[in-house]
């Protein structure tokens, strides 16, 4: 048999439908997900700053989306992309670093960022919409 | 140990172009960066709820707030295109994937660049 006929028996990945979802696998995707959205995010945030140096007019067209209801959710899960993206690129680091590899570790950490981001857009709503009305 | 390529990829000898290690470290530097300035930038913003034009005009054109803010929006985009070329690499292939990472680094340096004229024709009073 030549080389290019030998069948190469490559390792299958896992079977999709029956794939018990686990907290560092599901937090693994929220980082690329929230990844993606703080990148388009961030353009977002270079039209802000243009249009405040635009005018008056196209300040004021941008504020009436961010005031929308709609607006309000979507700046509020970037908030929350925002603060998980940071919380969890820090485990990252650590990670990069060599360090919380042990699967309890991994576990408590992934906690801890999730309490931390929620934590950190609850309050940020909080002393926002306070300081609005 | 086992060679796991296809027999294809075994024979067209294709390999690394060799600048991963590059992009990993600048991935790293760029995030390490942005903690501090994501830290300051969150706090800002939910001060400035409810603010009005000329409030956060003054703002933006402040010395201290125009070095974090084009700091800020210049390394960020960088780290989001490092990021969002990963991602084409990892679900797109051939002329899309080219396409869409040469879309991806063009954007960013628009909107980069765009921003970071508007903070200082803010803060210069242009």
């Amino acid at each position: 048999m030549s080389v290019a006929n030998r069948p190469v028996h490559r390792p299958l990945s896992p079977h999709l439908q029956i794939y018990r979802p686990q907290l560092t696998s599901m937090l693994s995707i929220l980082h690329r997900a929230t990844g993606i959205a703080l990148a388009v995010g961030a353009l977002y945030l270079a039209v802000w700053v243009m249009c405040a140096a635009a005018s008056p007019r196209a300040y004021a067209t941008f504020q009436s989306f961010n005031t929308s209801i709609v607006g309000r959710l979507v700046l509020g899960g970037w908030l929350f992309s925002g603060f998980y993206h940071l919380c969890n690129g820090i485990r990252h680091l650590f990670w990069d670093a060599g360090y919380g590899f042990e699967l309890k570790d991994a576990y408590r950490s992934g906690w801890i960022v999730v309490a931390v981001s929620l934590v950190a857009t609850a309050l940020s709503w909080i002393v926002g919409l306070r300081l609005i009305y | 140990m086992d060679d796991r390529r296809t027999p294809l990829a075994r024979a067209r000898g294709l390999g690394s172009a060799r600048d991963g290690v590059h992009h990993w470290w600048v991935q790293r530097l760029t995030a390490i960066a942005l903690i501090p300035l994501v830290v300051w930038f969150a706090v800002s913003l939910v001060m400035l709820s409810g603010a009005d034009y000329a409030v956060v005009r003054a703002w933006i054109g402040s010395p201290l707030v125009i070095v974090l803010l084009i700091l800020t929006i210049g390394i960020g985009l960088h780290h989001g295109q490092l990021g969002m070329q990963v991602v084409w690499e990892d679900y797109t292939n051939g002329a899309l994937r080219v396409a869409m990472i040469v879309l991806t680094k063009f954007l960013a340096a628009l909107f980069g660049l765009g921003a970071i004229v508007a903070i200082l024709r803010i803060g210069l009073g242009g």
